[in-house]
């Protein structure tokens, strides 16, 4: 009896999962094994059209014969590379009308005009004519014969389906990438942004623990970068930054900080002299760790602050009896209180900086030494179209996630279910 | 009585003073006003001076009178030792004071005297600049995406820094940039598709994931732990490791430039979470409540369409939302699966229109405001459901 309700509870819980695992296995997993498949394979951008046989249909009118009517099809190969085999061509006439003067390459039976016109070169352009003609001599109804669409069949390879396969791909990534270069950058902008998201988000943490007027406005407007589209943000911050006639640079040349407007997003290097030090900084990357942390503090913030305000407050009660100042009541008790959900921070806000595309990419595209490996894989993938190139960073970029993931549920993924 | 508590709060105290006038002097530059010199020793003298007096007075005088006073002479000081402006930047500069003198209220030779004093007045004064500081950082950005739609591009090259509205124009020029992207770039489209793409893959998630949370929570079978454990690393994978693929398939499939295509994809990104958040929430209903439903004969179905959905609504609520958002604001996938612009959701458009470097900035930056003013509106006035979405979602981000 127990044995056949488990039966019934399995096969619910499997039916109620499965459109859900479907879907995500269809659109999510696959797409990441699919990567593998295509990063082995010399594919680009034009090569993924299947190549098909396309008709456009021209119907033209005889003055001198009402009842004949002429039919032009521009036949041609959608692809310019590959060839098409085994072409096949059909289209339907209305009763009564037949074809005269019919290719010796087609049939006309049952009212359809059926034609095989066998491999196709890359290229491949025609102009096919059919004179048609009522049996009965009537006049023919133009928009008829324009209204029915010619049906075009051939076999083509497809590309993504040969067993062609290639290490090339690996081969360009490690080695004529500038790979280290690109890990560097990436890890540059994941590490500071990182820190630089946690520091600031406890800062604002411990405000807004505080009691202070407009208290809950702070805490909407804390979340704004954060829920406003990146889209929006990044351009605004673009025309922020702007060395012509942007904001910041204005307001500064206004009141003679600096000299020269400084091309915060475009320029890779700028030389700072700090206490007789010269030191190369990375400038647009600094610029776009700096939106990083921008944005992406709030979600640091909401976290801590949770955490915060589930401190008992008789333990700064105490410390206060015990005459302890606000300093050390921060190191002694706030900041023991939070460094697990700090380091749980860490790992997860360090992975998805790892995989930050968006908002370097609409801030400079990946110039001016700000190219990491997620902007790499669209700039191969579509700025050089080289599909298969593209697959193999985004290979790259998933090992070393599998890594991190790795270190993340080692360390901390049970106390993460804790919190 | 110590000296050293004084010089400290009095040093900290102008600073924190000296900084909000420089951002009040900041803003008044951006409505036109020719400030070049932020005077920063001079002004900072005149800080010290006001808090000084502020300690000195005490509680000789009643409060109120006291920062009226104080307010008003540290007014006429700046107007004499400062450039002339208008009336309305004393008066900023006055009401600012005020502030100021108020939120120090507190401080008098008496409290300066006690334990811990220098600390307690670097923290006050810490987080007193903290607030400024973030409510600055943050909403400046939106200040200046706000403010430059109403402008034009040959103004803002004339002078970059004056944001000012001019209100002497008919309302129809002042507005100018929102017609225009209206009638011209068709914005009032892309809104339609964006909300479309939105709300759809809300529903479409729900109804996909409330089944599948259930049987999470609740039900017993082969392979539950690892299913569990595996949503969360599946989500953990990024939209940019899988636009190859998709945008390979799509093609051949004849799925890009559509809305259902977006759906899909927008629905499939955003269900691993949305079952994490709701399982989560169903684990905490208690079973009673339910065998008394399977008692009364209702089946799987029955019971999560008339137990589990009414009793977690709030959660729901939470998950639908933070949805919305993620399918709002989404770009790469709009990216790179749209090239017609009859498809464009709204960030698609807007970037769309950065293509073409003729476009003028105030038609971007109205535009920004169209996409960015639904869903702040939005977050402001469910702000408890999304930040419980928020926080429970934001492994990602």
């Amino acid at each position: 009896m127990s044995d056949t309700l488990s039966k019934i509870e399995k096969r619910t819980a499997y039916t109620l999962l499965l459109p859900a695992v479907f879907l995500v296995f269809a659109i999510v997993l696959f797409p990441i094994f699919a990567n593998i498949w295509i990063s082995f394979k010399e594919v680009e951008l034009k090569d993924i059209r299947i190549p098909e046989p396309r008709a456009k249909k021209i119907v033209k009118e005889i003055t001198e014969n009402q009842s004949q009517l002429k039919i032009l099809y521009r036949l041609r190969n959608s692809s310019l590379i590959e060839s098409i085999d085994d072409v096949k061509f059909s289209d339907k006439l209305p009763k009564n009308i037949k074809p005269i003067n019919l290719d010796s390459r087609c049939k006309f039976s049952l009212n359809k005009i059926k034609c095989n016109f066998g491999k196709w070169e890359a290229k491949y352009k025609e102009n096919f004519e059919i004179l048609i003609q009522h049996i009965d001599n009537k006049k023919i109804n133009k928009n008829i014969i324009k209204l029915q669409k010619p049906n075009l069949s051939g076999k083509a390879d497809n590309i993504l389906l040969t067993m062609k396969f290639t290490l090339k791909n690996f081969k360009k990534v490690f080695i004529e990438n500038n790979f280290i270069d690109l890990l560097l950058t990436t890890f540059y902008f994941t590490f500071f942004g990182t820190v630089g998201a946690i520091i600031f988000g406890i800062f604002a943490a411990q405000l807004v623990n505080q009691k202070f007027y407009g208290r809950t406005f702070m805490r909407s407007i804390l979340l704004f970068p954060y829920v406003g589209p990146v889209v929006a943000l990044a351009y605004t911050w673009t025309l922020l930054l702007d060395p012509n006639s942007g904001t910041l640079n204005a307001l500064l040349v206004n009141f003679q900080i600096i000299d020269q407007p400084i091309n915060l997003l475009g320029q890779k290097y700028i030389m700072m002299n700090i206490l007789g030090f010269e030191i190369k900084l990375r400038l647009a990357l600094t610029t776009v760790i700096f939106f990083e942390i921008w944005r992406y503090f709030p979600l640091a913030f909401l976290f801590i602050l949770a955490r915060l305000q589930a401190v008992p407050k008789d333990l700064y009660e105490a410390a206060e009896v015990d005459g302890a100042g606000p300093l050390k009541k921060f190191i002694h008790i706030t900041l023991p209180q939070i460094t697990a959900i700090i380091s749980i921070l860490f790992m997860i806000r360090f992975i998805w900086n790892f995989n930050k595309f968006e908002d370097i990419f609409l801030l400079t595209g990946g110039a001016s030494g700000t190219r990491t490996l997620p902007i790499n894989v669209y700039q191969q993938g579509f700025g050089v179209s080289d599909i298969g190139m593209g697959s193999a960073v985004s290979i790259v970029i998933v090992l070393i996630l599998i890594i991190f993931m790795f270190i993340y549920f080692k360390l901390i993924g049970k106390k993460a279910n804790e919190i | 009585m110590k000296y050293k508590p004084l010089i400290i709060f009095l040093t900290i105290s102008s600073v924190f003073f000296l900084s909000i006038i420089s951002i009040w002097k900041i803003m008044a530059t951006l409505q036109g006003l020719n400030l070049q010199n932020l005077n920063i020793n001079q002004n900072f003298l005149l800080c010290i001076l006001t808090t000084f007096l502020f300690i000195f007075i005490g509680n000789k005088l009643d409060h109120l009178i006291k920062i009226i006073i104080l307010s008003t002479l540290f007014t006429a000081l700046y107007y004499y030792l400062n450039e002339p402006t208008p009336l309305w930047f004393y008066f900023g500069l006055f009401l600012i004071t005020l502030f100021f003198t108020s939120r120090i209220r507190k401080y008098n030779k008496d409290f300066l005297k006690e334990d811990y004093v220098t600390e307690k007045i670097i923290f006050d004064f810490i987080s007193l600049f903290g607030i400024i500081f973030f409510a600055f950082v943050i909403l400046f950005p939106f200040y200046i995406m706000f403010v430059t739609s109403f402008k034009t591009q040959i103004a803002l090259l004339v002078n970059p820094l004056d944001f000012s509205i001019d209100f002497k124009n008919n309302l129809y020029d002042v507005f100018k940039s929102y017609f225009v992207i209206f009638k011209t770039y068709n914005f009032g489209r892309y809104i339609l598709t964006s909300s479309f793409v939105s709300i759809g893959t809300v529903i479409i998630t729900l109804i996909f994931a409330i089944p599948a949370a259930y049987a999470v929570a609740r039900l017993n079978f082969f392979g539950k732990t690892f299913l569990s454990t595996s949503i969360l690393i599946i989500y953990m994978f990024p939209a940019i490791v899988l636009v190859i693929p998709l945008y390979t398939v799509f093609s051949q499939l004849g799925l890009r430039n559509s809305v259902e295509g977006l759906l899909i994809v927008y629905t499939a990104t955003t269900l691993p979470v949305a079952i994490y958040m709701l399982q989560g929430y169903f684990k905490s209903i208690p079973k009673e409540i339910e065998d008394a439903g399977l008692m009364d004969g209702q089946n799987w179905f029955g019971i999560i369409l008339k137990i589990i959905i009414p009793l977690s609504l709030p959660a729901i609520a939470s998950v639908a939302l933070y949805v919305f958002m993620i399918a709002w604001n989404e770009f790469l996938f709009s990216l790179m699966f749209l090239d017609n612009p009859k498809s464009f959701t709204l960030s698609r458009a807007i970037n769309h229109l950065t293509g073409d470097a003729e476009t003028p900035r105030q038609y971007l930056m109205a535009g920004s405001v169209v996409v960015t003013l639904p869903i702040l509106l939005i977050f402001v006035y469910f702000e408890k459901y999304l930040v419980s979405g928020l926080t429970a979602g934001s492994v990602k981000g």
